[in-house]
């Protein structure tokens, strides 16, 4: 059957695939025939996401981003990859006058750091394999302001800038980079925001009336790993049920 | 910490309303400058300072800072 979206044959790498959109992109990729490496810290939850995975040819990895020192020991558990899924993401909210530079190390290890050392480690050590694809889970936060977000949102505004230049960078090589910038999700980083009454005002105020799944965030990874996306790098694709059309 | 730290701590989030505006029966969210932004700086001061994750809910359902004191004991 035609299918341009298949990642049959293709090995792929996903941070953050305990929960969230990692947990359902582990699931989407494997649907598609891809063989799945979920990357996290809880190993049991790792263990969990996996065994919802169609197939059996995944395995999960337990690393810590948080602690980027560790970033090289990445290296020897790691085999060849077709795409990275950088999903891995922290989003602890401060007010401007609240942060520190602990705070700022905080959100940007693991949301900057991470993808960019994990990255530069990958390249140098020639883990990908031709017309390899990687994206990069940002955020709607890298352009659009709100209250308490300014280290979420700078952390992701830094990569989206990293990956629009690392994909000039690595064209030459037929690779591909691009992001992905999710607006309102139902995950467990949004569950765990404080004030209930302003996130419902919020996700009431999106045109298409409602949030969004980790399955509408999954399914766009798969095309940009997949050869449907073989023109495509360097993007920003938003999805995010229309929230920054106003 | 003690009530009346609670209320030292709780008034040092208010850029414009007096200190001496602050004492445990004030009625917080009847103060002009009380919004969103005050709410979500208490939260990180509870946080911060006694290490109690409290909610919007639990603002919203204390009437004095006296009231949310007792709820952030109680937790």
């Amino acid at each position: 059957m035609y299918n341009p979206y298949s990642l049959k044959g293709k090995t792929v790498l996903i941070t953050g695939a305990s929960s969230g959109i990692g947990k359902a992109t582990a699931i989407e990729c494997s649907r598609q025939g891809a063989t799945v490496l979920l990357l996290g810290r809880n190993l049991e939850r790792l263990t969990q996401a996996m065994e919802e995975c169609e197939g059996t040819s995944h395995s999960v990895i337990q690393f810590d981003l948080s602690k980027i020192d560790n970033i090289p020991d990445l290296l020897g558990m790691l085999p060849e990859l077709d795409g990275v899924v950088h999903s891995a993401g922290v989003n602890t909210k401060y007010l401007v006058k609240k942060i520190n530079q602990e705070r700022i190390d905080e959100l940007l290890h693991t949301n900057y750091y991470a993808p960019a050392l994990i990255t530069q480690l990958l390249l140098n050590n020639k883990k990908f394999k031709k017309n390899a694809s990687m994206v990069f889970i940002s955020s709607i936060s890298a352009s659009y302001a709100s209250v308490s977000n300014a280290l979420y949102a700078s952390s992701k505004a830094a990569l989206n800038a990293f990956v629009r230049c690392l994909a000039m960078e690595i064209a030459p090589r037929g690779m591909r980079a691009n992001v992905i910038q999710p607006g309102i999700i139902e995950t467990p980083i949004l569950k765990a925001y404080a004030l209930t009454e302003e996130m419902q005002d919020f996700k009431n105020s999106c045109p298409l009336g409602h949030s969004g799944e980790p399955t509408d965030i999954a399914l766009g990874c798969v095309y940009l790993l997949s050869e449907a996306s073989k023109f495509t790098t360097g993007s920003i694709m938003t999805i995010d049920g229309g929230l920054t059309l106003k | 910490m003690t009530l009346d730290e609670f209320v030292k701590a709780f008034a040092a989030e208010f850029d414009d309303t007096p200190a001496e505006q602050f004492t445990p029966a004030t009625n917080f969210r009847e103060l002009e400058e009380w919004g969103s932004l005050v709410a979500l700086a208490i939260i990180s001061m509870v946080d911060d300072e006694m290490d109690v994750q409290i909610t919007g809910a639990d603002l919203r359902n204390s009437k004095t800072i006296e009231d949310l004191y007792n709820v952030v004991c109680a937790k």
